[in-house]
């Protein structure tokens, strides 16, 4: 029998194993022929789409929705690989509600935009289901190119450089490649062990070969690869976790929200995951509520995401926020954290302050709240690391803490490039990581080729 | 409330919706369904002569063609004509008249291009006491092939001699129903009214391949690895009836002769549409296949609703009103101009007429206005074409319009005239009817 909701404290086993199935099914299910039909109807072929230019990796959408509806699916994951080798996860992780789907003329016109994300799911499932591989290898040209992270800014330059003709290796921290795509979505985004299948597709193309478990800093240096292949790429993401700056913050039961997000999509048994009773969620972002959602599915009786600023400013889109609410979680405003407050060094509650903006300047009122939570999750953004860049070589150049790039993704090193969230500039996005990644590539490129 | 009550050749029905002589109306089944529904008459499907029936392929008899959500735009058939048995359908064509009194039923018919033929079945069609009949001159497949149907249709000699002979002995109104598979459709109506015809219903089905499948190399619909052309019909036909309704409509040798229209009649509009050209009442046979016998209500509510609306107090007040406005090109005012407004609040932004303009007419619709997007009507380029309207997917968005007199048009730099003046007189006319003075 499942524990149930009622039992206090971290506990596993919540629901049922048909709940757990349930809850962490498919999102948005793929569309059936029928359906895609229907949809690819709805596109008017936009004349210098709006969709199309919101879309950061640039995809004609306009045509590959028109290839769908001519019945010619392959045609169409074509060409949006053509653009995104990663188009198949984009199709399942981009807030196309903010992107495409947002400027989609017939949002515009009815509320109800083309739904251009299912839609690229549909081709590119096809064509992934038939592994079909449609951009052949370029004549070796004999230079190799060290790529630092296995996700998306990482894969995408690996397959661009790889079709180019040059031999890529990538070096992948984690025992697994994909990124934040294998560790950092929620898991009702991905089903089925895509990201897995995504990677599997990319590198088909050969000429790339992963190399799982080296960490850059610990088991190589920036310096090595410099001296050992023709160019680098740095996609290594962001591997720090902002603190809450509150007192207690060490207690047991304060969890990082990235780590729970990763540990889940990683379990083999929902019910072995433990998570609270009662679960507040710091943050207002996309990890905020796909940490605080997933402890609701997990069996949470009580969700609440705090975030110290107004719905307007969450980063987290509207999609999300409804996401959230229909599951069950209570999203709350200006409330900075102030106090993780422990019983017997575990979680037992958290003192939250009332914050107020006073011009631009965000500020605690000084009144307080305090919920009852016996787990908390820190979501309040993530940090890059530079400390793993400062081997032997000359220092790389950092801007806001990230790594310094110029309109290629070159950075201030010779022959070293970098894309993804680890640059300045970077959105968070899989798509964005996967537009610079690819770019990147083509400007190493054309550099290899020189000299 | 506007009485839509019709009166075709002396053929009375509570409204002047007509189910064609097709499938939906082959047996008694059928037509008490329709007339339950609404339906003001039936045309039942055609009968042939006394004997073994003919045969139908064992299908597929439909092909289509399709708009967006699948929705069906136009549909062919190889089906022939009724093939059951003749005293069956003439037993029930006498029963349902009988029960249903108030309604049409008007019995299509072809035989043989024979007198003979034509003296053995007229007279048992009158003992049904059914209330006209349709003479089937169209149907382009199979049975043409055996010197029938269209076969006939397309000879207007053949016309008018079988015409005399039905009005020489039966006294039921005779209706003949025309091909568009000819050139001008004037001709055969002309012959229908010289052999004494009551009036003239039109159009029959096209002839048509409306796919090919490419597996095998085989057109649709597609009878084991072959296909021939079938009968074109339903809303893709339209346009095309409704110019061949007006052509007679118009033709001072036909001016006045009854029509009854048919043509991917789908709603009580384009049944308004025909009847505004000239038709005395309308056929539908495709929107029926496709919806069902329930569309009628739509129809019938429609008509009325909108004849209220306009103060049409009934039928014969629309009939025919807009065939006065159907005339030669070269009457055409040249000197009407007009050009295309976009309603920015209206408009999604979608580009269409700016890529249509742009890639494949007038260059005269702008898609970037100080660096934003933004579509407008280039007044000094725009000749009034109406392409932009016909591609924008929001209806009224973008409209044309006239430029009074004296007003500037941009593109020549001259003033629109107040005076009508077209192709017959004008100046770069070799044949001018009046020489410019």
């Amino acid at each position: 029998m499942p524990e149930g909701q009622f039992r206090d404290g971290i506990a596993g086993g919540r629901l049922s194993a048909d709940q757990y199935a349930d809850n962490f099914s498919d999102l948005h299910p793929p569309l059936d022929h029928h359906e895609a039909l229907v949809e690819s109807d709805r596109c008017y072929f936009c004349y210098d789409a709006p969709c199309m230019n919101a879309c950061p990796t640039s995809i004609d959408i306009p045509l590959f929705i028109r290839q769908i509806s001519t019945g010619n699916p392959i045609g169409s994951a074509k060409t949006i690989f053509d653009q995104n080798i990663l188009g198949g996860m984009c199709a399942r992780v981009c807030p196309t509600e903010t992107l495409c789907e947002e400027v989609c003329v017939r949002e515009v016109a009815e509320g109800k935009p083309v739904q251009i994300g299912r839609l690229q799911r549909y081709a590119t499932d096809i064509a992934m289901a038939e592994n079909k591989q449609f951009y052949p290898r370029a004549t070796p040209t004999g230079k190799t190119v060290a790529v630092v992270g296995a996700g998306p800014a990482g894969l995408a330059a690996a397959h661009r450089l790889a079709r180019h003709g040059h031999d890529v290796t990538i070096l992948e921290a984690r025992p697994k490649a994909g990124g934040l795509n294998e560790y950092g979505i929620a898991a009702y985004k991905s089903v089925d062990n895509f990201a897995q299948a995504e990677v599997e597709y990319v590198t088909a193309i050969g000429g790339i070969d992963i190399q799982n478990g080296k960490a850059l800093g610990r088991d190589y240096q920036l310096s090595d690869l410099i001296r050992n292949y023709d160019a680098v790429f740095l996609g290594m993401g962001l591997g720090g976790v902002n603190a809450l700056r509150a007192d207690g913050e060490d207690a047991d039961g304060v969890t990082n929200a990235v780590e729970f997000i990763a540990e889940l999509r990683q379990a083999s048994d929902l019910a072995s995951l433990p998570v609270g009773r009662r679960v507040v969620v710091i943050g207002g972002g996309m990890t905020a509520i796909d940490a605080a959602v997933q402890s609701k599915l997990l069996g949470a009786e009580e969700v609440t995401i705090c975030y110290r600023r107004g719905q307007e400013h969450m980063n987290a889109s509207e999609f999300e926020q409804d996401l959230a609410a229909a599951n069950g979680v209570t999203i709350r405003h200006w409330l900075q954290p102030k106090r993780v407050i422990a019983e017997g060094g575990k979680v037992s509650g958290i003192e939250l302050e009332y914050t107020a903006l006073t011009g631009d300047k965000l500020a605690g009122t000084g009144e307080t709240l305090t919920l009852t939570a016996d787990q908390v999750f820190k979501a309040i953004g993530q940090s890059f690391v530079p400390a793993a860049l400062n081997g032997s070589s000359a220092a790389i150049e950092l801007e806001a803490g990230r790594i310094k790039v110029d309109a290629e993704g070159r950075t201030s090193l010779a022959n070293v490039w970098a894309g993804g969230d680890c640059i300045f500039g970077g959105d968070d996005l899989t798509v964005s990581a996967v537009a610079q990644g690819r770019d990147a590539a083509e400007s190493m490129h054309r550099s290899l080729m020189q000299g | 409330m506007a009485d839509i009550r019709n009166n075709f050749v002396g053929i009375k029905s509570p409204n002047p919706f007509w189910l064609a002589s097709a499938p939906p109306t082959d047996k008694a089944y059928n037509v008490i369904r329709a007339f339950k529904a609404g339906w003001g008459g039936v045309v039942w499907k055609t009968l042939g002569e006394e004997g073994p029936p003919v045969v139908n392929v064992n299908g597929p008899r439909y092909g289509a063609i399709w708009g967006a959500d699948r929705r069906l735009l136009g549909l062919n058939n190889i089906e022939l004509i009724t093939d059951r048995d003749l005293q069956v359908n003439l037993r029930e064509i006498k029963q349902v008249k009988k029960d249903w009194p108030d309604r049409a039923i008007v019995v299509s018919l072809m035989v043989p291009c024979v007198e003979e033929a034509w003296k053995a079945i007229l007279p048992v069609v009158e003992e049904t006491e059914a209330d006209g009949i349709e003479l089937n001159f169209g149907c382009p497949h199979g049975m043409s092939e055996r010197g029938m149907g269209a076969a006939v249709g397309q000879v207007p000699e053949y016309i008018e001699m079988v015409v005399r002979w039905c009005k020489q002995n039966t006294r039921m109104p005779v209706i003949t129903k025309l091909t568009p598979n000819i050139t001008d459709v004037r001709k055969p109506a002309r012959a229908a009214l010289a052999g004494g015809t009551d009036a003239v219903s039109l159009i029959n089905t096209i002839n048509s391949i409306t796919g090919v499948d490419l597996d095998r190399f085989a057109p649709q619909p597609t009878i084991d690895g072959k296909g021939s052309h079938g009968g074109y019909c339903g809303p893709a036909v339209k346009p095309i009836a409704m110019n061949m309704v007006a052509e007679i409509a118009r033709d001072p040798e036909t001016h006045g002769l009854p029509i009854s229209g048919i043509g991917g009649i789908t709603t009580w509009r384009d049944a308004a549409e025909f009847m505004a050209l000239g038709a005395g009442n309308v056929q539908v046979c495709t929107a029926a296949m496709t919806y069902g016998f329930k569309i009628v209500q739509e129809m019938i509510a429609g008509l009325e609703n909108w004849m209220d609306e306009k103060g049409h107090a009934s039928l014969d007040d629309i009939v025919g009103r807009a065939t006065p406005n159907v005339t030669d090109w070269q009457y055409l005012n040249l000197n009407y101009v007009a050009k295309a407004r976009i309603d920015q609040d209206a408009c999604i932004k979608c580009g269409r007429c700016h890529i249509a303009c742009e890639d494949t007419s007038h260059q005269a619709i702008t898609s970037m206005v100080d660096g934003v997007r933004h579509f407008e009507v280039i007044e000094a380029e725009c000749v009034g074409c109406n392409l932009c309207v016909n591609v924008c997917p929001v209806e009224n968005c973008i409209t044309m319009e006239p430029l009074a007199a004296g007003v500037m048009d941009q593109r020549t730099g001259k003033p629109v005239s107040p005076i009508y003046a077209n192709w017959t007189t004008h100046p770069n006319n070799p044949m001018a009817k009046v020489a410019a003075e």
